[in-house]
C-alpha cells in the first residue's frame, strides 16, 4: 500500500491536520504509526479506512486508488479493526465475527453456510472458540480485540487496518494480541497498518514503522532506524536511553525520581 | 496479492472443531422451543380470542363457521352466530394482528437503526402527524376520509422530521430524534388548538380515535393494514440481517461495506409506511412497538436475523391479546390503547428490576 500526499483539512479549519503525508507499508508485513496525541494519527486512519475525504493525496494498493472506492468496494481491500467500544445490544461472539461476511452478502439476504464456516475458521484461527456463544459485551477487553480481528479476518481483505489496538489492553493481553496479528500476517501475507503509542511493542512487533509528528511524516523505515533517542525527543519532547538486550532494544524514558 | 485472499489455510479447516459445534448445537437447542412458542403465539391467541365475547360462541361453532369459508356446506345453522365470527370477530382479531405486527415490526428495526433499545416507532413523529389529520378530517373537512388523512398527515410528519434532520448536514441519528421530538410537539399542539375550538360532539371522536381501538374493524380495514405489512415490511424482513452491521455505528458499518445512508433511508421509509397505514385504522396505541422486541430479545438475544421474525410474531399475539382483553373486561368496549399502556409501565418496571443493565441492551 502506497500513500502519496496526502493532505486533510476539516472544513471551517484554515490549518491542515495532515500535511503532504507519504509512505509505503510493507507488504505482508506489520506496519505501525507512531506519533504524539494530536499528530494527526486518527485523522490519518480515517482517512485510510475511507471514512473521511482527503483534499488532496492518493492512497494506491497495486493498481487500485483506494480513496475512490464505494464503500462496499473498499471493504473487499481493506479490514478495519476500531477500538475497543461496547455495542448497544449483546450480540454473542459468533455474531459479531460473521458480521465480516456483510461485503460479501447481498443487501436482500442473509449469510449462507459458507459465510458461517469462514467466520467460524477465523473464530478457530484466533483460539476464540470457548467464546462461541459468549455475549461480546461480557468478555474482556483483549478477548473483545481478538473478535474484531477475527472478524476483519472473515471479511478476506489483503489489508488490515488496526486503530490502537493495544490502547485498553493490560500487559499480557498487548503482548497476546500484536503476536497473534503478528503470526496471520505471516502466515497468510496481510498487509497490516496500526497506530500504536507504546514505541516499545513498536520495537517488539513491527518490521516497518512510521513516525508522525504535527500532521507530516517525521521517519518512516526499518523500527530500530526509525525509533532512536533523537526521534524520541523530537517527536514527544522526552529524553530516553536505549538499552541493547539479547539483540532487541528497549526504550527507557529518562524520569527524575 | 489477490484480494479474494482465501481464510481456509488452517490445519482443521475441513470440519469445524467438535466443541465448536457442541456449543453451537447447546445454544439453539435452548431457544427453539421458545422461538417456536413465540411463532405460534399469534395463532392460539387468535383462536381463543374467536371465541371469547360478550356473545358466547363454542369453539366447535367457530371451527364450523371457519370451515364454511372454505367448504360452503359447513355453515353453522345459526346464521347470526356465523356472522358474529366471520363478519365481526375475524376481521378484528387480523386486523389487530396486522397492526400489531406493524408497529412491533417497525419497533425492532428502528431499535437497531438507532442503536437504541428504548426506541419506538413513533420516534419520529407519526402518530403526532395522524393525530392532527384524524382531527382536523373529523373537526373541519368531513368530506376527506379520516383514515386517508391520518396516513397523509402521519407520512408528512416523517418527512418533516427527515428534512428537518437534513438541515444539519449529514442525516444521523441524533438530529433525526431531536427532529422527531420537535415536529411531535408541534402537531400535537396543533391538535390541541383543534380540540379547543371543535364543537363537542365532534372532540368526542377525536379523543376517541386517539386513544386507539379496533371496535370497528372490518374487510376493508384489514386490506389496508395488509397493504401496509406488505409493502413495508417485506423489505425489512429481507434485509433484517444488516440492522446487525448498522447497530455498530455508522463507522464500523461502512468499514464492513454497508451502505449505512442509503439502508438507513430505506429502513425509515419502509417502516413509517407500516406504521402510517396502521395507524390510519387503528388511532394510537403506545407501547407495542417498543414492549414486543424488547421481550423477544431478552428470550433470544440480539441477533436480528431472529430477532425480526419473532418480534412481528410477538407484537402480532400481544396485540390481539390487549384486544380481546379490552373487548371482554367490561360490559363496553374498552379502548385497546389504554391496556397497552396500563400493561406497558409495569412491565418497564419489571425489566429494570429483573434484567438490569443488560436488559437495557447494553
Amino acid at each position: 500500500m502506497t500513500v502519496s500526499g496526502l493532505t486533510f483539512q476539516h472544513p471551517k479549519s484554515d490549518r491542515p491536520v495532515l500535511r503532504n503525508i507519504s509512505f509505503d507499508a510493507r507488504h505482508g508485513a506489520m506496519n505501525a504509526i507512531l506519533g504524539p496525541n494530536g499528530s494527526g494519527k486518527t485523522t490519518l486512519f480515517k482517512c485510510l479506512a475511507g471514512l473521511w475525504k482527503p483534499c488532496a493525496g492518493t492512497v494506491r494498493h497495486g493498481e487500485c486508488d483506494i480513496l475512490s472506492l464505494s464503500d462496499r468496494k473498499r471493504s473487499r481491500l481493506i479490514a478495519v479493526v476500531p477500538q475497543d467500544h461496547e455495542p448497544p445490544f449483546p450480540y454473542s461472539v459468533a455474531d459479531v465475527v460473521l458480521m465480516g461476511r456483510a461485503t460479501h452478502v447481498g443487501a436482500f439476504s442473509a449469510p449462507g453456510k459458507r459465510d458461517v464456516q469462514i467466520a467460524r475458521e477465523a473464530i478457530e484461527t484466533l483460539s476464540l472458540d470457548h467464546l462461541l456463544q459468549k455475549s461480546y459485551t461480557r468478555i474482556s477487553g483483549g478477548e473483545r480485540q481478538l473478535t474484531l480481528v477475527a472478524r476483519a479476518l472473515a471479511q478476506q481483505a489483503p489489508i488490515l487496518l488496526l486503530d490502537e489496538p493495544t490502547s485498553h489492553l493490560d500487559f499480557r493481553n498487548q503482548l497476546q494480541v500484536l503476536g497473534k496479528v503478528r503470526a496471520i500476517a505471516r502466515d497468510r501475507g496481510i498487509t497490516v497498518l496500526m497506530t500504536l503509542h507504546d514505541p516499545n511493542l513498536a520495537l517488539l512487533f513491527a518490521d516497518h514503522a512510521i513516525v508522525l509528528t504535527q500532521g507530516q511524516v517525521l521517519a518512516s523505515g526499518p523500527p530500530e532506524e526509525v525509533i532512536t533517542e533523537d526521534t524520541l525527543a523530537a517527536v514527544y519532547g522526552v529524553d530516553v536511553v536505549m538499552l541493547r538486550h539479547n539483540g532487541t532494544r528497549v526504550v527507557s524514558p529518562k524520569v527524575t525520581r | 496479492m489477490s484480494a479474494n485472499l482465501r481464510v481456509p489455510e488452517h490445519p482443521v479447516d475441513t470440519e469445524p472443531k467438535a466443541s465448536v459445534r457442541a456449543v453451537a448445537a447447546r445454544a439453539r437447542k435452548k431457544n427453539i422451543p421458545v422461538a417456536l412458542l413465540i411463532l405460534v403465539s399469534p395463532f392460539l391467541v387468535a383462536w381463543l380470542s374467536l371465541f371469547l365475547g360478550a356473545y358466547g360462541v363454542s369453539p366447535g361453532t367457530v371451527l364450523r363457521a371457519l370451515g364454511g369459508l372454505i367448504v360452503p356446506g359447513l355453515n353453522p345453522s345459526h346464521a347470526a352466530e356465523s356472522s358474529i365470527i366471520l363478519d365481526i370477530r375475524l376481521p378484528r382479531v387480523i386486523l389487530a394482528g396486522l397492526v400489531g405486527l406493524s408497529l412491533s415490526g417497525s419497533g425492532v428495526v428502528l431499535q437497531g437503526v438507532f442503536r437504541n433499545p428504548l426506541v419506538d416507532p413513533f420516534i419520529l413523529g407519526i402518530p403526532a402527524g395522524a393525530s392532527l389529520g384524524c382531527a382536523l378530517s373529523v373537526g373541519f373537512l368531513p368530506g376527506w376520509p379520516v383514515q386517508t388523512m391520518a396516513f397523509v398527515f402521519g407520512m408528512a410528519a416523517v418527512g418533516m422530521t427527515y428534512g428537518m434532520a437534513k438541515t444539519q448536514g449529514e442525516v444521523s441519528r441524533l438530529p433525526l430524534i431531536l427532529s422527531g421530538v420537535i415536529v411531535s410537539a408541534f402537531f400535537t399542539a396543533m391538535v390541541s388548538v383543534i380540540k379547543f375550538l371543535v364543537d363537542p360532539n365532534k372532540l368526542q371522536s377525536i379523543v376517541f380515535w386517539l386513544m386507539g381501538s379496533f371496535s370497528l374493524a372490518d374487510w376493508r380495514q384489514v386490506r389496508i393494514a395488509a397493504l401496509g405489512v406488505v409493502l413495508g415490511l417485506t423489505p425489512v424482513v429481507l434485509m433484517r440481517w444488516r440492522l446487525n452491521m448498522m447497530s455498530m455505528g455508522e463507522d464500523e458499518a461502512r468499514a464492513l461495506g454497508v451502505h449505512v445512508r442509503r439502508d438507513r433511508i430505506v429502513f425509515i421509509f419502509c417502516t413509517s409506511l407500516a406504521v402510517s397505514l396502521a395507524v390510519s385504522v387503528s388511532g394510537i396505541i403506545g407501547w407495542v412497538g417498543l414492549m414486543a422486541p424488547h421481550l423477544v430479545r431478552m428470550l433470544v438475544g440480539p441477533d436480528h436475523r431472529t430477532l425480526v421474525p419473532l418480534s412481528l410474531a410477538w407484537g402480532a399475539a400481544f396485540m390481539i391479546l390487549a384486544d380481546t382483553i379490552a373487548r371482554n373486561l367490561t360490559s363496553f368496549d374498552v379502548p385497546v390503547g389504554i391496556i397497552t399502556a396500563l400493561l406497558g409501565a409495569p412491565f418497564f418496571v419489571f425489566l429494570m428490576r429483573r434484567g438490569g443493565k443488560e436488559s437495557w441492551g447494553k
